[in-house]
Formats: C-alpha cells, structure tokens, sequence
C-alpha cells in the first residue's frame, strides 16, 4: 500500500534557519501518529509542510499521492488542520464561520450543522458570533470546521490545548472515530498520556528531523454511527 | 471561480453587515474629510465647486484605504490566511470575491458621499449617467488594486502603513481619470467625458486582469 504521507529528506527554511533538516517518515493510511518533541523540533513545520502551507525546498514530499514540491495547493481540499489559532472570523455567528469554511472546502452547508452537532456545542451559541466565545467554545468550534470538511488527513496542532476535560475527550473521540472511518490522523502535542493513549504510532521530532519511531498499542474504535466521513 | 468568488464575497459582506466597519467608521471618516475641505478652502468662492471633483474622488480614496485595510486585517487575524489557502478555494476566486465585497462598499460609501457634496458644497448633480459609469469603473479599478496590494503587503508586520504607499501611486491615473470625468459630467458637459470612462475602463480591466493571475501567487508567499 502507497504510504499516504511520504517525507524522504525532507527539507522546509524558514528564512536561512532549516526548521525541517532532512525528515524521513512514511504514514499509512488509518495511522494515528503522534508527533512528539521539545518546543521548537520542528512539529508544526513538519504539519504545515504536509498541508502544503510552508515550501518544502528540498527531499521527496508526497502526500495523499500528490507531490508537494510541484503542486502544494492539490491535496488542501483533502486535509483538515487544527492549529494553535482557530480560524473563524470574529464578527461571524458560529454556524456561518462553520458554514462558511465547509463550503469553501466543498462540503455542503448540512455536513457543517452535522459536524456543530457532533462537537455539542450548546444550541443557544450556534447564532452568537464567535468573538463571544470563550477559547475551549472557539475550539470547538474551530474542530467542527475541521470535522465539516471530512477530511482524509488530519493535522492536529496542540489539539487539546485550551479545553476542558469534556472537549479533550471530545477530541480523543473525534480522532479515533476517523481513524476508524479511514482518515490518517498526524498529532503533534505535549500532553503526552493523553496522546500516546489514542496514537498508533510515536514518532520523535529533535532538531528538524526524526530521532525516534515507535508502535503503540492498538487504540479502540468508538461505535461506526458515530464515524464520521472521510471521503 | 466565480463560485469561490460569490462564496467569498458573500463572506466579507456578510462580516461588514455584522461589524459596520463601513457605517460606523469609514463613512463618518470620510463626511468629515469633506467637511474639513470646505473648512480649508472658501465656500463663498469658485475654489470649492471647481475642486469638487478631485475633492471628491482624493476622499473616495482616503477611504478606499480603510476598507482595503479592513478586507486584509479579517484574513490576517486568527490565521484565517492559512485557513483561505488551506480550504482549497481558486485564488482567483478569492480576488475576486474580496476585491467585489470591497468594490460594493466602496459604492454605497461614493452615493453617500456624493449626497455630502450636493449637500455641503452645494454640488448641483447633473450628468447622471456618466457620474454612475465613472463610479463603477473607476471603483472596480480601486478595489481590484487594493485587494492585489492588500495580500502583497498582508505578511508584513508594517503593512497598515506600508499599504498606502504602494497603492496610491499605483491609482492615481484613476484619480486622474475619475476626477475628469465628474468635472465633466457635473459641468454639464458629459459628452466629452465618456473618453475618460473609457480610459477608466482599461484600467478595471488591467488591474482586474493583473489580479486574477498575480493573486494566488502573492497569496502564497505572504
């Protein structure tokens, strides 16, 4: 089977600094990997260079079978990201920001009110605009953009950062019930039990590139009605 | 393309509706730069309808800066920026949208002007008909070069000031040309200012043109 993300030497500067120094790493389809290091390895680089967001300038780079130092903008329909921001317009209530980014994304307006319902977030906050929420509501928020999109490749950035216990199971469930619906799942955080108890595999980042690779245990799927699509 | 456009436009329409950046800010902004040009020049004198137009359109861009600099700061805050490129959309589309939602505010804000001049400066307005080809086109041209400029300048930390630096020389035929045309059309003689209509229509078409092949480029790299 084709590795769905393929990093052969991979190489991304930021400015003169070599954020990625040479990654290799190949991710199957259905992996949840866990991207592990300090500050600064190189974690989100390595996540928006396989969302195509930053020039990888040197090495193979191939994701969902598209590669990146030809065409990076091919495979962004196909890839949800959850970063340290959230990316909803402040002004917009919480169903346009989501409507909104679903639709941008080819999805359809009734993927978006699915994906609202599936965070559960309170109805009455649906009409609010987002800049009333507090940081774990935009989050939310933010995961039901991501989760609208159906997307085939998830990258998640600090995922759990900023949420309550409820949200952080929240997305505990959301990344094993796509995992289980087919999606590749690449997360990169520091809350590592949480983490490494839903990651099917533990990859460490030092320096730019790849020092350490790991299986873990097999994780368990949620019940199939609530998979969501992730074609 | 002109789905993502129609998607993105709605977007930034639909942001302006719900913030009234426009109503709130821009538009009392640039009443008051009309009533500080009558302050500074003589009212009771020719001065002030002979420079009506150019008075006009040098408002009309003061304000153009504001809502190019709205249209860039929603993408640049909460990286929304990333999020535009990662959804997948044409740039093409994107210009286009953004550069259409800025355009059609920019209208609403050259009607309301244009009843400050009749009502401040005692503007009589005659040649309807040109003054609303003038507008339209000259507007497109306005929205298409800021929205082109607004994303080179987005990934730079001096963008708020660095914007008007690179677009006020880029409109300024634009000035040129919509200032002639209104003080022919407000002169009476409309006839003769279809040829800066025309003129103003090159330059849409250019900017416009310019833009839906530069955009995604600079969208990248900002």
């Amino acid at each position: 089977m084709e590795p769905l993300v393929h990093l052969r030497g991979a190489v991304v500067l930021l400015g003169r600094f070599p954020a990625l120094a040479g990654v290799d790493l190949d991710v199957e389809p259905g992996e949840i990997v866990l991207l592990r290091g300090a500050n600064g390895a190189g974690k989100t680089t390595l996540l928006r260079a396989c969302a195509g967001l930053v020039r990888v300038t040197d090495g193979d780079a191939v994701v969902l079978g598209h590669d990146l130092r030809a065409d990076r903008r091919a495979v962004r329909r196909r890839i949800g990201m959850l970063g340290h921001a959230t990316a909803l317009y402040d002004e917009l209530t919480v169903v346009d920001n989501v409507r909104f980014w679903a639709r941008a994304a080819g999805a359809t307006v009734a993927h978006a009110d699915a994906a609202l319902e599936r965070v559960a977030l309170p109805d009455r906050l649906r009409d609010v605009p987002v800049a009333l929420l507090s940081t774990g509501q935009r989050r939310r928020v933010s995961l039901a953009s991501v989760l609208a999109r159906r997307p085939e490749l998830w990258l998640l950035d600090e995922p759990h950062a900023g949420l309550d216990q409820d949200a952080r199971d929240l997305v505990d469930e959301l990344v094993r019930a796509a995992a289980a619906a087919g999606a590749t799942v690449l997360l990169a955080s520091h809350e590592l039990d949480r983490a490494e108890a839903i990651a099917t595999r533990e990859v460490t980042i030092a320096g730019g590139i790849v020092r350490g690779d790991r299986r873990l245990a097999a994780v368990t799927a949620p019940p199939p009605a609530e998979v969501p699509d992730a074609g | 393309m002109l789905a993502d456009a129609a998607l993105v436009a709605g977007k930034d329409l639909r942001l302006e509706a719900r913030s009234r950046v426009l109503l709130n800010q821009v538009a009392p902004f640039s009443i008051l730069v009309l009533v500080l040009f009558a302050f500074a020049l003589d009212v009771e004198g020719d001065t002030l309808e002979v420079a009506t137009p150019g008075l006009y359109w040098v408002t009309v861009l003061l304000s153009a800066l504001l809502a190019v600099q709205r249209s860039s700061a929603v993408e640049a805050a909460d990286s929304n920026h990333d999020a535009l490129r990662l959804a997948g959309l044409d740039p093409a589309g994107i210009f286009l949208g953004k550069a259409a939602a800025v355009a059609v505010q920019l209208l609403v804000l050259e009607v309301l002007l244009l009843g400050g001049v009749a009502l401040l400066y005692g503007t009589e307005v005659t040649g309807v008909a040109l003054l609303v080809a003038t507008a339209v086109l000259a507007t497109t041209g306005v929205a298409a070069a800021g929205t082109l400029y607004g994303v080179l300048a987005a990934g730079l930390r001096v963008r708020e000031t660095l914007l008007p630096l690179l677009l006020l020389p880029v409109v300024a035929p634009v000035l040129i040309a919509a200032t002639s045309a209104f003080e022919l059309a407000l002169g009476g003689r409309s006839g003769e200012g279809w040829a800066w209509c025309g003129l103003l229509g090159v330059f849409a078409l250019v900017y416009t043109a310019f833009g839906v092949l530069a955009f995604g480029a600079l969208l990248e790299e900002s």
